[in-house]
């Protein structure tokens, strides 16, 4: 045996160099099992780097796709009238599993958000007591006028929902991604 | 250099090894030591059980989760604790029967020859208490000079398995080993090429 590290011996006794590839990428030997090659470690930081290298590019042409979708289709979402004031009402834009949530403040107010908290996707609720958006997962809170996050994790604010008002009826007519 | 030396003739059964090993501070309240009785029915003759610490492990062997490691020093560790699944799978292939399951902790935790001590060159806690030197560490020249007549033994045979073990094993000098055929006791024996074909 060659390498003093290797002190097991292998059951049908015959010498590493002859083993299956496997019992050397599983040894048995504690010192072994540590050791860490110089190539293995610089392969490892140069894909690691590569990855995160990629996923910056990514990002920013995904940002670029974004821009260039524009604004998704107008979407009608109920009667002004029928939220009552500090009232609130759960939709789906712009796809059906996009859950979004419209809370009225005043007569003419409503402000809509996505429900997806921007720290782990739990949805938002509405604490209109301290005129907040609450989420319960990890007690983050965000403005309900702006939708910018105020107290817990989340950092960054919440995908706006345009509303407008047609003849009584209430319109989500696109969304704002705030970074 | 120490090694470890079991001597079951001369074990008279006291527990005193099993209070002492649940001392250890690595698995405190726990002992890993297995005080067996041969036949109860017949003989109230015990065998102290602690890891025979093979050159082999079938232990490490058989670990799906690559979790049981030797030390440089040949001591079979107690499973990583990041790593095992408590499978159960060295518990059942260990052919002294060494390793425990505790299932509270999902670990596999066995006799490490009490790692902590030996590695500085204290004796292990079994063998510091043990009254009748059943369990012994010591020097290869101090055992020989304490029992003239009997001799250590390190090769043990199971069925196809031969195993050589870092701890020995106090046999009378002057008959030749013996080894009990544990196939016998099987209805059909395992087929010699069971693992033909397995890279």
């Amino acid at each position: 045996m060659n390498n003093p590290d290797q002190l097991s011996v292998p059951p049908d006794g015959r010498p590493y160099h002859d083993q299956p590839q496997w019992r050397n990428d599983f040894p048995i030997d504690w010192p072994q099992d540590e050791f860490v090659a110089r190539r293995d470690f610089t392969k490892f930081l140069v894909l690691t780097s590569f990855a995160f290298a990629v996923g910056q590019l990514w990002i920013v042409v995904e940002n670029f796709a974004r821009k260039r979708r524009g604004q998704p289709p107008v979407r009608r979402i109920a009667r002004a009238d029928a939220i009552p004031v500090g009232g609130s009402l759960v939709f789906n834009y712009p796809e059906p599993h996009d859950t979004c949530i419209v809370v009225r403040t005043g007569p003419q107010q409503y402000f809509a958000y996505n429900q997806k908290c921007t720290h782990l996707s739990c949805a938002v609720v509405p604490d209109l007591g301290r005129g907040r958006l609450h989420c319960p997962c990890h007690n983050g809170s965000f403005e309900l006028a702006t939708g910018v996050p105020v107290a817990g994790p989340p950092r960054r604010p919440l995908e706006r929902i345009r509303l407008e008002i047609r003849e009584g009826d209430l319109y989500a007519t696109g969304r704002e991604v705030r970074a | 250099m120490q090694e470890f030396f079991i001597d079951p003739n001369r074990c008279i059964g006291c527990q005193s090894c099993v209070a002492a090993c649940s001392e250890c501070d690595t698995h405190r309240g726990t002992s890993m030591i297995h005080l067996e009785y041969v036949d109860r029915p017949i003989s109230v003759q015990t065998v102290p059980v602690v890891c025979m610490h093979c050159d082999s492990p079938t232990c490490a062997e058989v670990c799906p989760a690559d979790a049981i490691k030797r030390t440089g020093d040949g001591v079979v560790q107690t499973a990583r604790k990041p790593r095992c699944i408590a499978c159960n799978n060295c518990v059942l292939a260990c052919p002294f029967g060494v390793p425990k399951m505790k299932v509270e902790l999902s670990l596999m935790m066995k006799c490490d020859m009490c790692y902590d001590r030996t590695s500085v060159g204290s004796k292990p806690m079994c063998a510091s208490v043990c009254p009748s030197g059943a369990l012994y560490f010591g020097t290869r020249e101090e055992i020989e000079h304490l029992r003239p007549r009997s001799q250590p033994v390190n090769q043990f045979q199971f069925g196809e398995q031969t195993i050589t073990t870092k701890v020995h094993m106090m046999v009378p000098r002057d008959t030749a080993v013996q080894h009990v055929d544990v196939l016998s006791g099987m209805d059909e024996r395992p087929f010699d090429d069971v693992f033909e074909g397995i890279e």
